[in-house]
C-alpha cells in the first residue's frame, strides 16, 4: 500500500471526449438565475471543504450535489473531480454506479413507485402495467411537457403501506390504480 | 460523562417519570409518521394543556412498536398497571382523535379505537433488540439512559478486559444477524487479534488503524427490521459498536446507512451528536481513557453495497464493487486497516448480552441458533408489522399465530425469506423450527429477516423472475458470471413465463443457477440463484405447466 492518503495531485486532464452529452434539454441549469447557481455551489462546496477535500468525499459530495440541483450535470461533475482533485472517470464512474444519483434533470413532479417484494405481491406490477397503459409512461420516463417523472424504488421498507408509492414527497399506500392514474393525471397536466 | 453522572442522570430521569401518572406513547416511525403520527402527539398534548392535565401525563414520540398495519399507533399506560397487564392500545388513530383519547386518559378506555392487545401478535413475542423501540424517545439520550442505557459500556470500560468482552460475546452465542449467521465472537477476535498494517491509505485526519462497521445497507426489499431499530433506538447501536471497538481495539466507527431511510439517518446523526456532546463518544469516554468516535455514511441505491468488501469500497468514496476475499475485512478491511463489520441487528443485540450476561442470552433459542431474531412480517398476511422471537419458533406460529393468518380466507402457499438470496418454503415446512441450520437445510437462509407471506393466487414463476430482474439489475459487472449469468437466466425465465420455452431451456436454467452460485466472485451472484432453485424444488410443476413441446415454439 505505497498510494499516499489523498496528496495533493496535479489535476488530471480531462479524457479525450466528454462521458456522455449533456442531455438535450441541457437548458435547465442556465435558466436559473446566477444568484441561485451561486448559493447551490456553496452548498456543494461547503460539503467538499467538512471533509478536507479529500477523495473519500465524492459520495457525500454528490449527495449534497444532487440534492441541491435536483441531477447532476457534466459541469457539476466537473467541478467536483476539479476540487476533490480525483479523475473526472472516477466522479463519473460513481455518479452512475449509484442508483441514486441522475444524470438527467427530472420532471417538475415525481412519483416513485416501491417495487419491493411485499408491494410486487400486493400488485406493484399491475400498478405500473395501468400507468403505462394509461399515461403512456414507463420506468425512468417523463412526460413531454416536464410535469411529471415516473420512479422506481426497490423498497421503502414501508410494506404495512403495500403496494406504496411516493409522490412529490409525500408516502401514499394501498393504491388503488385507478385513483393514482386520476392523481397522476392531473400533475402531469398541471399547467402551473 | 463520568459513571457517576450517568447513574445521577439515571435516577433523575426514572424519578421524573415516576412523577406521572400516565404515559402516552405515539409511533413516530416511518410508516406511521406517514400518517400523521406527529400530529396526533401535538394535539394530544395540546389537550391535555388546556385541560390542565400535562403535569401528570406525560406524551411521547416513540420509534416503532411493531404493528405497522394497524398504524398510526398511540399507547396509554397507566404507572400503577400490574406488570402482567397490557397498556391500552388505540390503532388508526388520526389527529382529529386526540381529543378523545387525551379525555379517555385515567378513565375507561375510548374502546372505538381500542386495538385487541390479548391477540398472539403481541403475547408470543420476546423483545431483546426492541425492547426499547415504542417504549423511549430515540432523539432523547436521557431516555435511553433511563431505560439502562450505557450500563454496558461502564460495566466493560471499569470492570472487564477487552478479552472478557469478547469471551462474553463468543459464550452468548451471538451469531451474525445479517443472514449469513458467523459467529459473532469468532469474528471479533479475528479483528482483535489482526495487526494494523505499518503502511496504510487511511485518510491523515483519521488517526484510528482499525474500525468497526455498522451494516445498515438493509437492501433486501421487503426487509424494515434494522430502519425500525435505526429509527426506534440509535443509542443502543451506538453503544454496541463502542463495546465493539473496545473489544477489539478500534478507534473510529462508522454507520453506513442506505439513504432512502431519510429519518434512520436523521435520529443516528441525533443520537451521535447527542452522544458526544454526552462524552459517551470522542477522546477518554466516561473518564477511562478509551478513545472512540462515529460517523455516518450514507449509501447511495446499490444493493451490492450490503456485501462486506463492496461495502468498504463505497466508504472510501468509490464505486462499491466487491473484492476477492481473502484477505477477510478482519484482516485487511477499510483503508487495508483491520476491520469489523457487523449487521445493526447484532449490534443492537451486544449491550443487553454485556449487560445481562452471556449464560441468559445463551438461554434463549435452540442449540445452535442463540437468543432472538426480527422479523419483517409482510406479504398477504393480516398483521403485517415488525416481530421478535426467539429462535427455534414455528413457521407456523410466526404466520398463523403472531400473523394472524392470511387475509380473506386465502390460503398460504409459501413464505419467503431471505429476499433475493434466499427461497421460498412450502406449506409441508410449516411446522420447522425456525433457526440458521434448519432454513439452509430446506434450500433458503435466515437472511436479514424479511418475512413475506405468499398465497395460493402467486406465480411462483414470476416471484422467480421478479427476483432474478432484481439481481441482474443490481448486479455491478464486476465479475462475468453474475453479469451475464443473471441477465441470462431473466431471459429464460422470462421466455419460461410467457409459454415460448421448452424443456432444454428449463434443463439449460438449472445448469446456469450451478455455474452462478459456484463461480461469482460475491455473495450476491453467489446466491441470486436461490429463489429458483428453491421454486424449482418445491414448485416444479408450476414451471412444467408452462413449457411447451420441442417444435411448437417460435424461435
Amino acid at each position: 500500500m505505497t498510494a499516499p492518503a489523498g496528496p495533493p495531485r496535479p489535476a488530471p486532464a480531462p479524457p479525450a471526449g466528454p462521458p456522455r452529452p449533456a442531455s438535450a434539454s441541457a437548458a435547465a441549469p442556465t435558466a436559473t438565475p446566477p444568484a441561485a447557481v451561486d448559493k447551490r455551489t456553496k452548498l456543494v462546496e461547503a460539503t467538499m471543504r467538512r471533509h478536507g477535500f479529500r477523495g473519500n468525499a465524492l459520495i457525500e459530495t454528490l449527495h449534497t450535489a444532487q440534492e441541491a440541483y435536483g441531477f447532476l450535470d457534466d459541469d457539476l461533475l466537473r467541478l467536483v473531480a476539479k476540487t476533490l482533485k480525483l479523475p473526472l472517470s472516477k466522479v463519473y464512474g460513481v455518479a452512475t454506479f449509484y442508483n441514486l444519483f441522475t444524470l438527467k434533470p427530472a420532471g417538475k413532479h415525481a412519483c416513485v413507485v416501491c417495487l419491493g417484494t411485499a408491494c410486487y405481491i400486493k400488485g406493484a406490477g399491475r400498478l405500473m402495467d395501468t400507468l403505462h397503459r394509461e399515461l403512456g409512461l414507463s420506468a425512468g420516463a417523463t412526460t413531454p411537457n416536464g410535469n411529471l417523472s415516473l420512479l422506481t424504488a426497490r423498497c421503502f421498507g414501508s410494506c404495512a403501506m403495500a403496494p406504496a408509492a411516493v409522490i412529490d414527497g409525500e408516502m401514499t399506500g394501498k393504491i388503488a390504480p385507478d385513483a393514482m392514474v386520476t392523481r397522476l393525471r392531473k400533475l402531469a397536466e398541471d399547467a402551473s | 460523562m463520568t459513571p457517576e453522572e450517568l447513574d445521577r442522570t439515571r435516577e433523575r430521569e426514572q424519578a421524573a417519570d415516576a412523577n406521572f401518572e400516565h404515559h402516552v406513547h405515539v409511533c413516530v416511525g416511518t410508516a406511521c409518521e406517514a400518517l400523521g403520527s406527529e400530529a396526533i402527539a401535538k394535539n394530544i398534548e395540546s389537550e391535555l394543556k388546556a385541560a390542565g392535565r400535562d403535569g401528570k401525563i406525560k406524551v411521547r414520540c416513540v420509534g416503532c412498536p411493531g404493528l405497522c398495519a394497524l398504524g398510526p399507533l398511540v399507547e396509554v399506560e397507566a404507572k400503577d398497571k400490574p406488570a402482567d397487564e397490557p397498556a391500552t392500545l388505540y390503532q388508526y388513530v388520526k389527529p382529529e382523535d386526540a381529543k378523545e383519547i387525551a379525555a379517555s386518559i385515567g378513565g375507561a378506555p375510548a374502546t372505538r379505537l381500542q386495538a385487541d392487545t390479548r391477540q398472539p401478535f403481541f403475547t408470543r413475542q420476546t423483545k431483546i433488540v426492541l425492547e426499547n423501540c415504542g417504549r423511549i424517545d430515540p432523539e432523547r439520550i436521557e431516555d435511553y439512559i433511563a431505560a439502562d442505557g450505557f450500563q454496558a459500556l461502564e460495566k466493560a470500560l471499569f470492570e472487564m478486559e477487552p478479552q472478557e468482552v469478547i469471551d462474553e460475546i463468543s459464550k452468548s452465542g451471538l451469531r451474525g444477524r445479517g443472514g449469513a449467521g458467523f459467529p459473532t465472537g469468532l469474528k471479533w477476535a479475528t479483528v482483535a487479534k489482526s495487526n494494523s498494517p505499518a503502511v496504510s491509505r487511511v485518510p491523515d485526519d483519521i488517526l484510528a488503524r482499525k474500525f468497526v462497521i455498522c451494516n445498515g445497507d438493509e437492501g433486501d426489499p421487503g426487509a424494515f427490521m434494522d430502519r425500525s431499530t435505526m429509527e426506534g433506538d440509535p443509542f443502543r447501536i451506538i453503544e454496541g459498536m463502542l463495546l465493539a471497538g473496545y473489544a477489539v481495539g478500534a478507534g473510529k466507527g462508522y454507520v453506513y446507512v442506505r439513504a432512502e431511510y431519510p429519518l434512520a439517518v436523521k435520529r443516528l446523526r441525533s443520537a451521535i451528536r447527542q452522544a458526544q456532546r454526552g462524552g459517551m463518544l470522542g477522546a477518554n469516554i466516561m473518564g477511562s481513557g478509551f478513545n472512540f468516535d462515529i460517523d455516518v455514511r450514507l449509501g447511495a441505491g446499490a444493493f451490492v453495497c450490503g456485501e462486506e468488501t463492496s461495502l468498504i469500497a463505497s466508504i472510501e468514496g468509490g464505486r462499491g464493487t466487491p473484492r476477492p476475499r481473502p484477505p477477510f475485512p478482519a484482516e485487511s478491511g477499510l483503508w487495508g486497516c483491520p476491520t469489523l463489520i457487523n449487521n445493526v441487528e447484532t449490534m443492537a443485540n451486544i449491550a443487553p448480552i454485556i449487560r445481562r450476561g452471556a449464560a441468559w442470552f445463551a438461554g434463549i433459542g435452540t442449540e445452535k441458533s442463540k437468543g432472538t431474531k426480527v422479523f419483517a412480517l409482510t406479504g398477504q398476511v393480516n398483521n403485517t408489522g415488525l416481530i421478535e422471537v426467539p429462535m427455534g419458533i414455528s413457521l407456523r406460529e410466526i404466520v398463523f399465530d403472531i400473523g394472524g393468518g392470511l387475509p380473506e380466507g386465502r390460503s398460504f402457499k409459501a413464505v419467503q425469506t431471505g429476499g433475493p438470496s434466499g427461497g421460498c418454503i412450502p406449506a409441508q415446512y410449516l411446522d420447522m423450527k425456525v433457526d440458521y441450520e434448519s432454513l439452509a437445510q430446506v434450500g433458503s437462509i435466515m437472511g436479514s429477516g424479511g418475512m413475506i407471506v405468499m398465497d395460493d393466487q402467486t406465480d411462483m414463476v414470476e416471484i422467480a423472475r421478479f427476483f432474478m430482474e432484481f439481481c441482474m439489475e443490481e448486479s455491478c459487472g464486476k465479475c462475468v458470471p453474475c453479469r451475464v449469468g443473471t441477465a441470462q437466466m431473466h431471459g429464460l425465465l422470462t421466455r419460461i413465463s410467457e409459454g415460448k420455452a421448452t424443456q432444454a431451456h428449463l434443463d439449460t436454467l438449472t445448469e446456469l443457477c450451478d455455474m452462478v452460485r459456484r463461480t461469482s466472485l460475491c455473495g450476491l451472484g453467489q446466491s441470486a440463484p436461490n429463489p429458483v432453485l428453491s421454486t424449482l424444488r418445491y414448485f416444479k410443476s408450476e414451471y412444467e405447466s408452462k413449457l411447451v413441446k420441442d417444435g411448437q415454439h417460435e424461435r
